[in-house]
């Protein structure tokens, strides 16, 4: 396989996750703030942070108004991270290697990057939004049925897989991070019904509240929770489960020597987490989900190493530099 | 509106479907019969089914603008399919046989002895001035001793009936992905018609381009590694350069994908490591291919691909230099080139031929710019040419101004009234021109396409049927007659 191929298929998979999970943190955050008294609701402005684009966002707009928020992460062409962006990404990767793809793959991007640009305003609408977004989500989960069932388990579908993977860990990390870190603090009790509120709004932005019932049963309480979505075994967006397959991945992949070296860390430093101090400590997490955000960063580098850049640098695509780290 | 073919208007022109008014061509009975069954709306239905299909399915062409940049367009296709009968078509793919063999030993001469010259039947002058001869592949022995193993011929079609050769693309000729695609598109809007109308199936075509590129391979044993090489994405005819690979199961590579080490072998990029490549489909133009050969500046290409090609490690189609034969001068000699090789008469005719080089002829054609076609010799895609009749005379002055600055790169042609097929044009169905584009195979063996791709000037009257010049096209039915 083509080094500039697994590239794309490497990025195809992160953009398509990354245009799911915007969808669905904006989507519980609309749900979130519908429970939430005004005065402690968090508002708009943690989506700007789990997504990392405070800066590009300030130098916008002045408020975290809802409207503004949204319209920055479903339309906005100026943020990369936006779902129209990483769309129009995932079509572009996805463009340049259609004879790698199964057509109806590349027939569902084109489908839906075109809806999601032609019906932007239903989504920037309250009413219309829930829809707008539920499309994009099921087209994502959509797209990864596809590819397990129409793709020949090769070196791509394993490239797509480890980019998709690699997406949704960095976004569990981001997603427990911010929320974490807006939550009502410990001492005013009085709100701990408040509190179970958004834990659950943090499991439902991942999807994991229901398996989280089921497999925990216990009441949604933050080390609970935490333990479920950083370390739980079979959960697929636990960082831990996403961790393993990311390694099974590279099983099948030819000299995967270093990068496997690159997860086996990670995976040291996911297992290494003291929930119990984590639950007491809002600073405690916030180190703890950087160290995690170091090693992504470090199993990124070394795909980047060892498969895209053969013997000499190749001219990189512009998109994996420019939005790499969004 | 229902079809009411006594009202299609078919005078002085030939029509590919109808004879005249009411009377369709004996291969087009099944076709017009359906489509005159079809009610008021079903038609147009069927039209927006398949404009739809085609958004969906993605098959696009980039069209360069100076204010928009490069915009991918949905590809045009009007459902209404141009009809051949088989027997015609076997005389005409016997003729592109002969034709493309011909221009391949032409080439191949052209490139060592130059006997066509020595022996008086091609002027010195013409190869002197070519733009497409390339000095550095004179001595080379690409295999089979051909140059050019993908080529599309234009075909047209005059009042009368005849049909003519209009130009021959021997460099990187394009369209085939989309006579495929459009075959797929038609198939699901009228599958009633394929189920009993004798259409001879086109599907052949990857399978038969990847067996002539793999006959080229310098390496008698294995699989050889074949690969169709990109200028990227934003090419006009990327998708197809992406189709094919895809079809023939072969990697796309673009120019940074390959390297060429020391000793003149070509090596691509891949997670593995370097792996070795055989046969290179390229779809860059020559000038672009190597910049260690040729342009120095081009960002494209492959350093040293050029040094590898003559070492004999690795072959490329079309052979560097083969557009020595595309250039619309040497198109003139076609006829004598035939005869000259093969001492056979011409199957197919070439369109009648002013060189504006020839005084007299230039003469000619600057006393009648109004009822001529004028074409630069090396340009292709529509561009730089006057169709007289609907010029201006700012236009006509303009081009006599640049025959006679440089009379080596005009030719002239009568106009040809091409023919027509009925095409659907907002809620009407009316005689539009068309063209037609076979692709024919030289390696080992030849093949020709199973008709080609038909272009169709969309415009009222329009000739001009190149689809960056806002042409449309036409599925195209080789039908087999008695089925009809």
């Amino acid at each position: 396989m083509l080094s500039r191929v697994a590239e794309n298929l490497y990025w195809l998979g992160r953009y398509m996750e990354r245009a799911e999970n915007t969808g669905r943190i904006v989507n519980v955050n609309g749900n979130l703030l519908l429970d939430l008294p005004k005065g402690i609701a968090p508002g708009w402005q943690p989506l700007i942070e789990i997504t990392g684009s405070g800066e590009t966002y300030r130098q916008a707009y002045n408020d975290f108004e809802e409207r503004n928020v949204v319209r920055f992460l479903l339309g906005d062409n100026q943020n990369p991270g936006s779902i129209i962006s990483s769309l129009s990404m995932a079509r572009e990767n996805a463009r340049t290697i259609r004879d790698v793809i199964p057509r109806e793959s590349w027939e569902l991007i084109n489908e839906l990057y075109l809806y999601a640009r032609d019906n932007v305003q239903t989504g920037l609408s309250k009413r219309g939004r829930y829809e707008y977004l539920k499309r994009i989500m099921r087209a994502s989960q959509t797209f990864v049925g596809l590819s397990s069932g129409a793709m020949s388990a090769d070196a791509g579908y394993e490239f797509l897989c480890i980019g998709r993977i690699l997406e949704r860990a960095d976004m569990t990390t981001r997603i427990i991070d911010v929320r974490s870190a807006s939550l009502i603090p410990k001492e005013t009790s009085g709100l701990l019904p408040f509190e179970n509120i958004q834990w659950i709004s943090v499991l439902k932005s991942l999807t994991a509240y229901q398996m989280y019932r089921q497999h925990v049963q216990a009441r949604v309480r933050r080390a609970e929770a935490l333990r479920f979505l950083l370390l739980d075994d079979d959960f697929p967006r636990s960082v831990y489960r996403c961790v393993a397959l990311v390694d099974e991945s590279f099983k099948e992949l030819p000299r995967s020597d270093a990068p496997r070296r690159a997860v086996a860390r990670m995976e040291k430093a996911v297992k290494s987490g003291d929930i119990a101090k984590m639950a007491e400590s809002n600073s405690a997490l916030h180190d703890f989900i950087d160290s995690l955000q170091v090693e992504l960063g470090q199993i990124h580098n070394e795909i980047v190493r060892t498969y895209f850049y053969i013997e000499e640098p190749a001219p990189a695509s512009t998109q994996s530099q420019s939005v790499a780290t969004a | 509106m229902t079809i009411r073919w006594r009202d299609y208007k078919v005078e002085g022109i030939y029509d590919e479907v109808m004879k005249g008014a009411g009377r369709p061509r004996d291969h087009a009975r099944l076709l017009t019969r359906y489509l005159a069954s079809l009610d008021e709306d079903e038609l147009f239905s069927i039209q927006a089914a398949a404009e739809l299909s085609i958004k969906e399915m993605g098959i696009t062409f980039t069209v360069y603008s100076q204010a928009e940049g490069s915009i991918d367009r949905s590809w045009p296709l009007d459902v209404i399919p141009r009809v051949l009968a088989a027997e015609e078509w076997r005389r005409i793919e016997a003729g592109l046989k002969q034709r493309v063999f011909a221009l391949n030993r032409f080439i191949n001469d052209v490139y060592h002895d130059q006997k066509i010259i020595k022996d008086g039947k091609f002027p010195k002058e013409v190869l002197a001035k070519s733009v497409n001869f390339r000095k550095e592949c004179v001595g080379v022995d690409p295999p089979q001793g051909v140059w050019a193993h993908i080529c599309g011929s234009d075909l047209v079609r005059d009042s009368d009936g005849t049909v003519y050769v209009l130009e021959d693309n021997l460099r990187v000729p394009s369209g085939v992905s989309y006579m495929l695609e459009n075959r797929q598109v038609v198939k699901r809007v009228f599958p009633e018609l394929f189920e009993n109308g004798g259409i001879l199936p086109i599907d052949d075509y990857p399978s038969q381009l990847f067996d002539c590129l793999a006959a080229l391979s310098p390496r008698r044993s294995g699989v050889p590694e074949v690969v169709v090489l990109t200028p990227g994405i934003y090419n006009s005819a990327y998708f197809e350069h992406s189709y094919l690979a895809q079809q023939m199961g072969c990697e796309l590579v673009e120019g940074s994908d390959l390297k060429v080490s020391d000793d003149n072998v070509v090596y691509m990029r891949t997670i593995e490591g370097l792996s070795r490549v055989d046969v290179i489909y390229r779809r860059i133009d020559d000038l672009f291919l190597d910049p260690e050969a040729f342009r120095k500046d081009s960002m494209l290409g492959v350093p040293g691909l050029v040094r590898a090609w003559k070492a004999g490690n690795v072959a490329l189609a079309n052979a560097p230099g083969a557009g020595v034969a595309d250039d619309k001068v040497v198109y003139a000699y076609v006829p004598d080139i035939i005869r000259y090789y093969l001492d056979e008469d011409p199957i197919l005719p070439n369109v009648p031929t002013y060189l504006c080089i020839d005084e007299k002829s230039r003469k000619h054609v600057l006393k009648n710019l109004a009822k001529m076609v004028v074409k630069p010799a090396n340009e292709s895609g529509g561009y730089g040419m006057l169709v007289g009749p609907v010029s201006t005379k700012k236009e006509r002055d303009a081009m006599a101004r640049r025959i006679k600055k440089d009379p080596r790169n005009f030719i002239a042609q009568p106009v040809i009234t091409l023919s027509t097929v009925p095409s659907i044009v907002g809620k009407h169905v009316e005689p539009r021109h068309v063209d037609l584009r076979p692709f024919i195979l030289s390696s080992d063996q030849m093949h020709v396409t199973m008709g080609g791709l038909t272009r169709v000037a969309m415009r009222k009257g329009s000739l001009v049927v190149n689809s960056s010049q806002g042409g449309g096209s036409k599925d195209t039915w080789i039908v087999e007659e008695g089925s009809a």
